[in-house]
Protein backbone atom coordinates (compact mmCIF):
# COMPACT_ATOMS: atom_id res chain seq x y z
CA UNK A 1 0.00 0.00 0.00
CA UNK A 2 1.26 3.70 -1.08
CA UNK A 3 2.18 5.65 1.99
CA UNK A 4 1.93 9.02 -0.51
CA UNK A 5 -1.54 10.89 -0.74
CA UNK A 6 -3.55 9.68 -3.71
CA UNK A 7 -4.26 12.25 -6.04
CA UNK A 8 -8.32 12.52 -7.04
CA UNK A 9 -7.47 11.78 -10.98
CA UNK A 10 -5.47 8.62 -10.53
CA UNK A 11 -8.80 7.40 -8.41
CA UNK A 12 -11.02 8.63 -10.74
CA UNK A 13 -8.83 6.44 -13.21
CA UNK A 14 -9.04 3.36 -11.41
CA UNK A 15 -12.25 3.42 -10.37
CA UNK A 16 -13.55 3.98 -14.22
CA UNK A 17 -11.19 1.16 -14.74
CA UNK A 18 -12.94 -1.03 -12.57
CA UNK A 19 -16.51 -0.03 -12.95
CA UNK A 20 -17.72 -2.60 -15.81
CA UNK A 21 -16.62 -5.40 -14.07
CA UNK A 22 -17.74 -4.45 -10.80
CA UNK A 23 -21.28 -3.55 -11.47
CA UNK A 24 -21.28 -6.71 -13.95
CA UNK A 25 -20.76 -8.49 -11.13
CA UNK A 26 -23.03 -6.84 -8.55
CA UNK A 27 -25.71 -6.82 -10.73
CA UNK A 28 -25.11 -10.95 -11.33
CA UNK A 29 -25.73 -11.05 -7.27
CA UNK A 30 -28.33 -9.03 -6.76
CA UNK A 31 -29.72 -9.03 -9.85
CA UNK A 32 -30.93 -5.75 -10.17
CA UNK A 33 -29.50 -3.03 -12.21
CA UNK A 34 -30.49 0.18 -10.15
CA UNK A 35 -29.67 -1.45 -6.77
CA UNK A 36 -26.24 -2.71 -8.11
CA UNK A 37 -25.29 0.81 -9.72
CA UNK A 38 -26.54 2.71 -6.35
CA UNK A 39 -24.44 0.42 -4.22
CA UNK A 40 -21.13 0.78 -6.22
CA UNK A 41 -21.45 4.52 -6.11
CA UNK A 42 -22.07 4.34 -2.55
CA UNK A 43 -18.60 2.41 -2.58
CA UNK A 44 -16.61 5.23 -4.67
CA UNK A 45 -17.93 7.83 -2.35
CA UNK A 46 -16.43 5.68 0.58
CA UNK A 47 -13.50 4.76 -1.56
CA UNK A 48 -12.72 8.09 -2.40
CA UNK A 49 -12.47 9.33 1.46
CA UNK A 50 -10.56 6.51 2.42
CA UNK A 51 -8.19 6.52 -0.46
CA UNK A 52 -7.43 9.94 -0.99
CA UNK A 53 -6.40 9.41 3.12
CA UNK A 54 -4.21 6.38 3.23
CA UNK A 55 -3.73 5.44 -0.59
CA UNK A 56 -4.75 3.10 -2.99
CA UNK A 57 -5.28 -1.15 -1.68
CA UNK A 58 -3.52 -3.79 -3.07
CA UNK A 59 -6.13 -4.32 -5.28
CA UNK A 60 -8.96 -1.47 -5.78
CA UNK A 61 -11.03 -3.35 -7.39
CA UNK A 62 -11.66 -5.86 -4.87
CA UNK A 63 -11.94 -3.29 -2.25
CA UNK A 64 -14.71 -1.86 -4.18
CA UNK A 65 -16.83 -4.77 -4.77
CA UNK A 66 -16.51 -6.07 -1.19
CA UNK A 67 -17.58 -2.85 0.03
CA UNK A 68 -20.49 -2.53 -2.33
CA UNK A 69 -21.57 -5.82 -0.90
CA UNK A 70 -21.93 -4.17 2.70
CA UNK A 71 -23.80 -1.14 1.46
CA UNK A 72 -26.01 -3.53 -0.65
CA UNK A 73 -26.69 -5.45 2.46
CA UNK A 74 -27.30 -1.97 4.15
CA UNK A 75 -29.88 -1.22 1.36
CA UNK A 76 -31.86 -4.50 1.02
CA UNK A 77 -32.18 -4.81 4.93
CA UNK A 78 -33.77 -0.74 4.72
CA UNK A 79 -35.85 -1.50 2.09
CA UNK A 80 -39.58 -1.72 2.39
CA UNK A 81 -39.75 -4.76 -0.18
CA UNK A 82 -37.11 -6.63 2.29
CA UNK A 83 -38.67 -9.67 2.11
CA UNK A 84 -38.87 -10.10 -1.83
CA UNK A 85 -34.87 -9.51 -1.68
CA UNK A 86 -34.29 -12.59 1.22
CA UNK A 87 -32.38 -14.78 -1.51
CA UNK A 88 -29.91 -12.03 -2.37
CA UNK A 89 -29.66 -11.06 1.50
CA UNK A 90 -28.72 -14.31 2.28
CA UNK A 91 -26.45 -15.13 -0.61
CA UNK A 92 -24.52 -11.58 0.07
CA UNK A 93 -24.40 -12.76 3.98
CA UNK A 94 -22.63 -16.18 2.87
CA UNK A 95 -20.10 -14.03 0.15
CA UNK A 96 -19.19 -11.70 3.06
CA UNK A 97 -18.26 -14.80 5.08
CA UNK A 98 -16.72 -16.76 2.65
CA UNK A 99 -12.64 -16.03 2.25
CA UNK A 100 -11.88 -17.38 -0.79
CA UNK A 101 -14.26 -15.03 -2.89
CA UNK A 102 -12.59 -11.51 -2.76
CA UNK A 103 -9.72 -11.65 -0.70
CA UNK A 104 -7.32 -8.37 -1.65
CA UNK A 105 -5.29 -9.73 -5.25
CA UNK A 106 -8.02 -12.36 -5.90
CA UNK A 107 -9.89 -12.50 -9.63
CA UNK A 108 -12.99 -11.43 -9.62
CA UNK A 109 -14.86 -13.76 -11.95
CA UNK A 110 -15.84 -11.59 -14.82
CA UNK A 111 -18.87 -10.90 -15.66
CA UNK A 112 -18.91 -8.20 -18.25
CA UNK A 113 -19.72 -10.10 -21.57
CA UNK A 114 -23.22 -10.97 -20.09
CA UNK A 115 -23.68 -7.06 -19.40
CA UNK A 116 -22.41 -5.92 -22.52
CA UNK A 117 -25.41 -8.66 -23.70
CA UNK A 118 -27.82 -7.00 -21.46
CA UNK A 119 -26.73 -3.69 -22.26
CA UNK A 120 -27.16 -4.13 -26.23
CA UNK A 121 -30.28 -6.68 -26.14
CA UNK A 122 -31.97 -5.80 -29.19
CA UNK A 123 -35.34 -5.22 -27.44
CA UNK A 124 -33.57 -2.18 -26.23
CA UNK A 125 -33.87 1.21 -28.31
CA UNK A 126 -30.49 1.50 -30.18
CA UNK A 127 -29.55 5.02 -28.29
CA UNK A 128 -30.63 3.34 -25.23
CA UNK A 129 -28.41 0.71 -25.93
CA UNK A 130 -25.32 2.98 -26.48
CA UNK A 131 -25.60 5.23 -23.74
CA UNK A 132 -26.43 1.80 -21.35
CA UNK A 133 -23.15 0.65 -22.93
CA UNK A 134 -21.21 3.58 -21.98
CA UNK A 135 -22.80 3.99 -18.61
CA UNK A 136 -22.61 0.31 -17.50
CA UNK A 137 -19.55 -0.95 -19.21
CA UNK A 138 -17.79 2.31 -19.98
CA UNK A 139 -18.47 3.79 -16.33
CA UNK A 140 -19.35 7.04 -17.84
CA UNK A 141 -20.99 9.43 -15.77
CA UNK A 142 -24.88 10.08 -17.38
CA UNK A 143 -23.63 13.91 -17.48
CA UNK A 144 -20.56 13.09 -19.85
CA UNK A 145 -22.77 10.90 -22.21
CA UNK A 146 -25.42 13.63 -22.75
CA UNK A 147 -22.94 15.62 -23.32
CA UNK A 148 -21.07 13.40 -25.97
CA UNK A 149 -24.91 13.13 -27.27
CA UNK A 150 -25.45 16.67 -27.32
CA UNK A 151 -28.42 15.93 -25.31
CA UNK A 152 -29.59 17.20 -22.09
CA UNK A 153 -28.40 15.53 -18.76
CA UNK A 154 -31.78 14.88 -17.50
CA UNK A 155 -32.89 13.53 -20.63
CA UNK A 156 -30.01 11.31 -20.89
CA UNK A 157 -30.88 9.97 -17.07
CA UNK A 158 -34.52 9.83 -17.94
CA UNK A 159 -33.66 6.90 -21.34
CA UNK A 160 -30.87 5.17 -18.82
CA UNK A 161 -33.35 5.04 -16.42
CA UNK A 162 -36.10 3.32 -19.05
CA UNK A 163 -33.93 1.18 -19.99
CA UNK A 164 -33.23 -0.22 -16.56
CA UNK A 165 -36.46 -0.62 -15.83
CA UNK A 166 -37.33 -2.24 -19.14
CA UNK A 167 -34.34 -5.28 -18.07
CA UNK A 168 -35.34 -5.36 -15.04
CA UNK A 169 -39.27 -6.04 -16.05
CA UNK A 170 -39.22 -7.57 -19.29
CA UNK A 171 -37.16 -11.06 -18.36
CA UNK A 172 -33.81 -10.17 -20.43
CA UNK A 173 -32.05 -12.76 -19.30
CA UNK A 174 -28.46 -12.37 -17.22
CA UNK A 175 -26.25 -14.87 -19.63
CA UNK A 176 -25.00 -14.69 -22.74
CA UNK A 177 -27.14 -16.16 -25.54
CA UNK A 178 -27.41 -19.25 -26.68
CA UNK A 179 -25.27 -20.53 -29.43
CA UNK A 180 -28.21 -20.41 -31.62
CA UNK A 181 -29.41 -16.76 -30.84
CA UNK A 182 -25.38 -15.51 -30.45
CA UNK A 183 -25.44 -14.50 -34.10
CA UNK A 184 -27.94 -11.68 -34.13
CA UNK A 185 -27.53 -11.17 -30.30
CA UNK A 186 -23.65 -10.44 -31.04
CA UNK A 187 -24.62 -8.30 -34.17
CA UNK A 188 -26.35 -6.06 -31.93
CA UNK A 189 -23.83 -5.49 -29.99
CA UNK A 190 -20.79 -4.61 -32.53
CA UNK A 191 -23.63 -2.22 -34.00
CA UNK A 192 -23.44 -0.70 -30.92
CA UNK A 193 -19.62 -0.34 -30.42
CA UNK A 194 -19.53 1.08 -33.77
CA UNK A 195 -21.71 3.56 -33.21
CA UNK A 196 -20.60 4.66 -30.93
CA UNK A 197 -17.02 4.75 -32.57
CA UNK A 198 -18.96 6.62 -35.21
CA UNK A 199 -20.33 9.28 -33.47
CA UNK A 200 -16.82 10.23 -31.63
CA UNK A 201 -14.84 9.97 -35.34
CA UNK A 202 -17.66 12.55 -37.07
CA UNK A 203 -17.91 14.84 -33.96
CA UNK A 204 -16.29 17.83 -35.55
CA UNK A 205 -12.52 19.27 -33.90
CA UNK A 206 -14.26 21.56 -32.02
CA UNK A 207 -16.68 19.56 -30.16
CA UNK A 208 -14.03 16.84 -30.14
CA UNK A 209 -12.09 19.28 -27.49
CA UNK A 210 -15.09 19.24 -24.84
CA UNK A 211 -16.48 16.19 -25.62
CA UNK A 212 -15.93 12.56 -24.16
CA UNK A 213 -13.69 11.19 -26.79
CA UNK A 214 -15.96 8.36 -28.03
CA UNK A 215 -13.53 6.70 -30.23
CA UNK A 216 -10.92 5.68 -27.60
CA UNK A 217 -13.90 4.37 -25.77
CA UNK A 218 -15.36 2.71 -28.36
CA UNK A 219 -11.98 1.44 -28.67
CA UNK A 220 -11.30 0.38 -25.18
CA UNK A 221 -15.06 -1.63 -25.17
CA UNK A 222 -14.09 -3.53 -28.43
CA UNK A 223 -10.47 -4.68 -27.03
CA UNK A 224 -12.74 -5.69 -23.59
CA UNK A 225 -15.04 -7.61 -25.74
CA UNK A 226 -12.68 -8.99 -27.84
CA UNK A 227 -10.74 -9.99 -25.16
CA UNK A 228 -13.76 -11.56 -23.96
CA UNK A 229 -14.43 -13.68 -27.07
CA UNK A 230 -11.20 -14.01 -28.39
CA UNK A 231 -13.12 -16.62 -31.20
CA UNK A 232 -15.20 -14.75 -32.64
CA UNK A 233 -13.42 -13.04 -35.41
CA UNK A 234 -16.65 -10.59 -36.43
CA UNK A 235 -15.36 -9.01 -32.61
CA UNK A 236 -11.66 -9.11 -33.75
CA UNK A 237 -12.55 -7.50 -37.01
CA UNK A 238 -14.17 -4.52 -35.25
CA UNK A 239 -11.31 -3.53 -33.39
CA UNK A 240 -8.70 -3.94 -36.08
CA UNK A 241 -11.43 -1.95 -38.48
CA UNK A 242 -11.90 0.83 -35.58
CA UNK A 243 -8.17 1.11 -35.21
CA UNK A 244 -7.29 1.16 -38.58
CA UNK A 245 -10.10 4.37 -38.79
CA UNK A 246 -8.59 6.05 -36.18
CA UNK A 247 -5.22 5.89 -37.46
CA UNK A 248 -5.65 8.87 -39.77
CA UNK A 249 -7.72 10.75 -37.18
CA UNK A 250 -5.50 13.46 -37.15
CA UNK A 251 -5.42 14.04 -41.01
CA UNK A 252 -9.27 14.03 -41.31
CA UNK A 253 -9.88 17.54 -40.74
CA UNK A 254 -7.89 20.54 -42.18
CA UNK A 255 -6.97 23.59 -40.48
CA UNK A 256 -10.27 25.31 -41.15
CA UNK A 257 -12.15 22.34 -39.76
CA UNK A 258 -13.09 21.27 -43.43
CA UNK A 259 -12.61 17.26 -43.71
CA UNK A 260 -10.14 16.32 -45.47
CA UNK A 261 -11.07 13.02 -47.71
CA UNK A 262 -8.69 9.95 -47.76
CA UNK A 263 -7.26 10.57 -50.91
CA UNK A 264 -5.57 14.21 -49.92
CA UNK A 265 -5.07 13.22 -46.22
CA UNK A 266 -1.49 13.31 -45.52
CA UNK A 267 -0.44 10.16 -44.93
CA UNK A 268 3.10 10.72 -43.55
CA UNK A 269 0.92 11.76 -40.24
CA UNK A 270 -1.22 8.54 -40.29
CA UNK A 271 -0.69 6.65 -36.93
CA UNK A 272 1.45 3.82 -37.41
CA UNK A 273 0.93 2.24 -34.52
CA UNK A 274 -2.29 1.77 -34.94
CA UNK A 275 -2.26 0.48 -38.32
CA UNK A 276 0.26 -2.17 -37.37
CA UNK A 277 -1.70 -3.23 -34.38
CA UNK A 278 -5.05 -3.71 -36.56
CA UNK A 279 -3.40 -5.15 -38.90
CA UNK A 280 -1.69 -7.81 -36.91
CA UNK A 281 -5.28 -8.52 -35.52
CA UNK A 282 -6.77 -8.82 -38.77
CA UNK A 283 -4.05 -11.30 -40.04
CA UNK A 284 -5.02 -13.39 -37.50
CA UNK A 285 -8.34 -14.00 -37.93
CA UNK A 286 -8.60 -13.44 -41.60
CA UNK A 287 -7.36 -16.89 -42.36
CA UNK A 288 -9.74 -18.17 -39.80
CA UNK A 289 -12.16 -18.17 -42.46
CA UNK A 290 -15.02 -16.91 -40.53
CA UNK A 291 -15.17 -13.12 -42.41
CA UNK A 292 -18.16 -11.03 -41.94
CA UNK A 293 -18.53 -7.67 -42.86
CA UNK A 294 -16.64 -6.05 -39.78
CA UNK A 295 -13.51 -8.35 -41.22
CA UNK A 296 -13.98 -7.12 -44.61
CA UNK A 297 -14.18 -3.48 -43.61
CA UNK A 298 -10.94 -3.88 -41.60
CA UNK A 299 -9.28 -5.42 -44.88
CA UNK A 300 -10.47 -2.23 -47.18
CA UNK A 301 -9.01 0.31 -44.75
CA UNK A 302 -5.97 -2.13 -44.27
CA UNK A 303 -4.89 -1.82 -47.84
CA UNK A 304 -5.47 2.30 -47.45
CA UNK A 305 -3.58 1.97 -44.67
CA UNK A 306 -0.36 0.57 -46.50
CA UNK A 307 -0.49 2.17 -49.60
CA UNK A 308 1.82 5.19 -49.98
CA UNK A 309 -0.74 7.14 -51.94
CA UNK A 310 -4.25 7.34 -53.65
CA UNK A 311 -3.64 6.57 -56.59
CA UNK A 312 -0.91 3.89 -56.51
CA UNK A 313 -3.67 2.12 -54.13
CA UNK A 314 -4.31 -1.91 -55.29
CA UNK A 315 -7.93 -0.77 -56.10
CA UNK A 316 -8.53 -4.13 -58.03
CA UNK A 317 -7.97 -5.62 -54.37
CA UNK A 318 -10.29 -3.28 -52.86
CA UNK A 319 -13.21 -3.99 -56.16
CA UNK A 320 -12.81 -7.67 -55.15
CA UNK A 321 -13.52 -7.07 -51.18
CA UNK A 322 -16.30 -4.88 -51.60
CA UNK A 323 -17.77 -7.73 -53.69
CA UNK A 324 -17.25 -10.06 -50.58
CA UNK A 325 -18.82 -6.79 -48.59
CA UNK A 326 -21.73 -6.73 -50.91
CA UNK A 327 -22.62 -10.77 -49.78
CA UNK A 328 -23.13 -9.23 -46.19
CA UNK A 329 -24.60 -5.86 -47.07
CA UNK A 330 -25.83 -5.22 -49.98
CA UNK A 331 -26.46 -1.43 -49.47
CA UNK A 332 -26.26 1.21 -52.36
CA UNK A 333 -23.52 3.01 -50.11
CA UNK A 334 -21.53 0.16 -50.81
CA UNK A 335 -22.27 -0.21 -54.42
CA UNK A 336 -21.18 2.93 -54.64
CA UNK A 337 -17.76 2.84 -52.99
CA UNK A 338 -17.67 -0.27 -54.75
CA UNK A 339 -18.05 1.78 -58.26
CA UNK A 340 -15.59 3.96 -56.86
CA UNK A 341 -12.70 1.70 -57.00
CA UNK A 342 -13.91 0.46 -60.03
CA UNK A 343 -13.19 3.66 -61.87
CA UNK A 344 -9.77 3.82 -59.82
CA UNK A 345 -8.82 0.31 -60.90
CA UNK A 346 -8.64 1.23 -64.76
CA UNK A 347 -12.40 0.17 -65.69
CA UNK A 348 -14.86 3.41 -65.50
CA UNK A 349 -17.23 1.47 -67.75
CA UNK A 350 -18.24 -1.02 -65.14
CA UNK A 351 -18.54 1.58 -62.26
CA UNK A 352 -20.41 3.69 -64.49
CA UNK A 353 -22.96 0.77 -65.15
CA UNK A 354 -23.08 0.20 -61.52
CA UNK A 355 -23.94 4.10 -60.64
CA UNK A 356 -26.45 3.96 -63.14
CA UNK A 357 -28.60 1.12 -62.17
CA UNK A 358 -28.44 2.63 -57.85
CA UNK A 359 -31.70 4.08 -57.07
CA UNK A 360 -32.78 6.45 -54.36
CA UNK A 361 -29.35 8.32 -54.11
CA UNK A 362 -30.83 11.44 -56.42
CA UNK A 363 -30.05 13.71 -53.17
CA UNK A 364 -26.75 12.03 -51.67
CA UNK A 365 -23.66 14.34 -52.88
CA UNK A 366 -21.34 11.51 -52.63
CA UNK A 367 -23.39 9.56 -55.47
CA UNK A 368 -23.13 12.65 -57.91
CA UNK A 369 -19.51 13.56 -57.10
CA UNK A 370 -18.55 9.87 -57.91
CA UNK A 371 -20.55 10.48 -61.04
CA UNK A 372 -18.82 13.31 -62.02
CA UNK A 373 -15.31 11.46 -61.39
CA UNK A 374 -16.05 8.71 -63.37
CA UNK A 375 -18.10 10.67 -66.48
CA UNK A 376 -14.83 12.85 -66.11
CA UNK A 377 -12.53 9.45 -66.37
CA UNK A 378 -14.58 8.18 -69.54
CA UNK A 379 -13.62 12.29 -71.26
CA UNK A 380 -17.68 12.90 -70.91
CA UNK A 381 -16.98 16.73 -69.24
CA UNK A 382 -20.29 18.03 -70.21
CA UNK A 383 -21.78 14.99 -68.33
CA UNK A 384 -19.10 15.48 -66.04
CA UNK A 385 -20.37 18.97 -65.09
CA UNK A 386 -24.54 18.21 -65.05
CA UNK A 387 -23.25 15.77 -62.05
CA UNK A 388 -21.19 18.19 -60.62
CA UNK A 389 -23.99 21.11 -60.61
CA UNK A 390 -26.56 18.33 -59.37
CA UNK A 391 -24.13 17.88 -56.60
CA UNK A 392 -23.51 21.47 -55.82
CA UNK A 393 -27.57 21.44 -55.59
CA UNK A 394 -27.83 19.19 -52.83
CA UNK A 395 -25.31 20.04 -50.33
CA UNK A 396 -25.98 21.92 -47.13
CA UNK A 397 -22.28 22.42 -46.28
CA UNK A 398 -20.49 25.90 -47.39
CA UNK A 399 -16.59 23.50 -47.40
CA UNK A 400 -18.43 21.06 -49.21
CA UNK A 401 -19.86 23.20 -52.04
CA UNK A 402 -16.96 25.31 -52.29
CA UNK A 403 -14.50 22.10 -52.87
CA UNK A 404 -17.44 21.51 -55.64
CA UNK A 405 -17.41 24.70 -56.96
CA UNK A 406 -13.36 24.90 -57.20
CA UNK A 407 -13.81 21.06 -59.05
CA UNK A 408 -16.33 22.82 -61.52
CA UNK A 409 -13.73 25.40 -62.15
CA UNK A 410 -11.11 22.88 -63.36
CA UNK A 411 -13.85 21.47 -65.86
CA UNK A 412 -14.22 24.64 -67.65
CA UNK B 1 -42.20 -16.67 -16.45
CA UNK B 2 -45.10 -16.17 -18.37
CA UNK B 3 -45.72 -13.66 -21.08
CA UNK B 4 -48.94 -12.59 -22.74
CA UNK B 5 -48.17 -11.84 -26.52
CA UNK B 6 -50.71 -9.76 -27.98
CA UNK B 7 -51.87 -10.34 -31.61
CA UNK B 8 -52.25 -6.84 -33.35
CA UNK B 9 -52.96 -6.68 -37.31
CA UNK B 10 -54.83 -4.65 -39.26
CA UNK B 11 -58.08 -6.31 -40.51
CA UNK B 12 -57.46 -5.52 -44.28
CA UNK B 13 -53.97 -7.64 -44.64
CA UNK B 14 -55.52 -10.06 -43.23
CA UNK B 15 -56.47 -13.21 -45.52
CA UNK B 16 -59.89 -13.62 -46.22
CA UNK B 17 -62.40 -15.67 -45.04
CA UNK B 18 -62.64 -18.87 -47.07
CA UNK B 19 -59.17 -18.15 -49.51
CA UNK B 20 -56.66 -20.72 -49.34
CA UNK B 21 -54.53 -18.39 -47.83
CA UNK B 22 -56.69 -18.14 -44.86
CA UNK B 23 -56.97 -21.92 -44.61
CA UNK B 24 -52.79 -21.40 -44.79
CA UNK B 25 -52.86 -19.19 -41.91
CA UNK B 26 -55.32 -21.57 -39.93
CA UNK B 27 -53.50 -24.36 -40.13
CA UNK B 28 -50.54 -22.71 -39.12
CA UNK B 29 -52.35 -21.64 -35.74
CA UNK B 30 -53.16 -24.80 -35.28
CA UNK B 31 -49.43 -26.15 -35.78
CA UNK B 32 -48.33 -23.36 -33.43
CA UNK B 33 -50.85 -23.63 -30.74
CA UNK B 34 -49.57 -27.88 -30.82
CA UNK B 35 -45.78 -26.61 -30.95
CA UNK B 36 -46.57 -24.56 -27.62
CA UNK B 37 -48.92 -27.53 -25.74
CA UNK B 38 -46.17 -30.08 -26.81
CA UNK B 39 -42.96 -27.89 -25.39
CA UNK B 40 -45.10 -26.36 -22.34
CA UNK B 41 -45.07 -23.49 -22.95
CA UNK B 42 -48.86 -23.09 -23.60
CA UNK B 43 -50.84 -21.48 -20.88
CA UNK B 44 -53.56 -20.09 -22.41
CA UNK B 45 -54.60 -18.45 -25.93
CA UNK B 46 -58.28 -17.39 -27.59
CA UNK B 47 -58.87 -15.58 -30.68
CA UNK B 48 -61.39 -12.51 -30.49
CA UNK B 49 -64.35 -11.38 -32.21
CA UNK B 50 -63.60 -8.76 -34.34
CA UNK B 51 -63.94 -4.50 -32.96
CA UNK B 52 -67.35 -3.90 -34.14
CA UNK B 53 -68.25 -6.81 -31.02
CA UNK B 54 -66.56 -4.52 -28.76
CA UNK B 55 -67.92 -2.26 -25.82
CA UNK B 56 -66.43 -0.47 -23.95
CA UNK B 57 -67.11 0.15 -20.27
CA UNK B 58 -66.41 2.71 -17.76
CA UNK B 59 -67.49 3.52 -14.17
CA UNK B 60 -67.88 7.53 -13.03
CA UNK B 61 -69.95 8.77 -10.43
CA UNK B 62 -70.30 5.56 -9.55
CA UNK B 63 -72.49 4.92 -12.90
CA UNK B 64 -71.34 2.44 -15.42
CA UNK B 65 -71.37 3.78 -18.71
CA UNK B 66 -71.01 1.80 -21.84
CA UNK B 67 -69.75 2.82 -25.39
CA UNK B 68 -70.38 1.11 -28.76
CA UNK B 69 -66.67 0.49 -30.38
CA UNK B 70 -63.64 -0.48 -28.53
CA UNK B 71 -61.31 1.59 -26.25
CA UNK B 72 -59.06 2.89 -28.99
CA UNK B 73 -60.32 3.30 -32.81
CA UNK B 74 -56.93 1.95 -34.58
CA UNK B 75 -56.17 0.31 -38.06
CA UNK B 76 -54.28 -2.18 -36.46
CA UNK B 77 -56.43 -4.10 -33.51
CA UNK B 78 -55.92 -6.62 -31.06
CA UNK B 79 -57.42 -9.95 -32.30
CA UNK B 80 -56.71 -12.38 -29.81
CA UNK B 81 -53.61 -13.66 -27.60
CA UNK B 82 -51.14 -16.63 -25.94
CA UNK B 83 -49.91 -16.31 -22.63
CA UNK B 84 -46.92 -18.22 -22.65
CA UNK B 85 -44.38 -19.94 -20.15
CA UNK B 86 -40.93 -18.90 -21.68
CA UNK B 87 -37.66 -18.90 -19.47
CA UNK B 88 -36.47 -15.20 -20.66
CA UNK B 89 -37.34 -12.57 -23.01
CA UNK B 90 -35.20 -14.45 -25.74
CA UNK B 91 -37.42 -17.16 -25.53
CA UNK B 92 -40.63 -15.67 -25.23
CA UNK B 93 -39.34 -13.33 -28.60
CA UNK B 94 -38.00 -16.31 -30.14
CA UNK B 95 -41.66 -18.14 -29.97
CA UNK B 96 -43.76 -14.91 -30.87
CA UNK B 97 -42.11 -14.96 -33.63
CA UNK B 98 -44.04 -17.99 -34.95
CA UNK B 99 -47.22 -16.87 -34.36
CA UNK B 100 -48.48 -17.10 -37.86
CA UNK B 101 -50.24 -13.11 -37.71
CA UNK B 102 -46.30 -11.87 -36.91
CA UNK B 103 -45.59 -12.13 -40.83
CA UNK B 104 -48.27 -9.29 -42.17
CA UNK B 105 -48.90 -8.06 -38.17
CA UNK B 106 -47.56 -7.62 -34.98
CA UNK B 107 -47.23 -9.22 -31.77
CA UNK B 108 -46.73 -7.32 -28.37
CA UNK B 109 -44.66 -9.43 -25.58
CA UNK B 110 -45.15 -8.38 -22.57
CA UNK B 111 -44.16 -10.56 -19.15
CA UNK B 112 -46.93 -10.38 -16.73
CA UNK B 113 -46.22 -8.93 -12.89
CA UNK B 114 -45.40 -11.51 -10.12
CA UNK B 115 -46.57 -9.74 -6.90
CA UNK B 116 -44.82 -10.89 -3.98
CA UNK B 117 -46.53 -12.44 -1.08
Amino acid sequence: MSPSLTSKDEIERVVREEWGRNLASLVKTLGDFQLAEDCLQDALISAFEHWERSGLPRSPAAWLLKVARRKAIDRIRRDRGFAAKLPELTYLYELENSVDDVEEGGVISDERLQMIFICCHPALAEKSRVALTLRSLGGLSTDQIAAAFLDTGEAMQRRITRAKIKIKGAGIAYKVPEVEDLPERLASVLRTLYLIFNEGYSASSGEALTRVDLSNEAIRLARITAHLMPDECEVQGLLALMLLHDSRRSTRVGGNGEVVTLKHQNRARWNRAKIEEGTAILQACLPLGRTGPYQIQAAISGVHAHSVDWKSTDWAQIVELYAALLCFENTPVVQLNQAVAMSMAGTPERALEVLSALEGMESYVPYHLARAEVLGKLGRTLDAKDALCLALEHTQNSVEAEFIRTKLGYLH
Amino acid sequence: MQFMCLIYSDPVNEPAHGTPEFGEMMQGYGAFTKHVQDTGKFVSGDALQGTETATTVSVRSEKTETMDGPFMETKEVLGGYYLLECADLDDAIKTAAMIPTAKFGRIEVRPVVVWDN
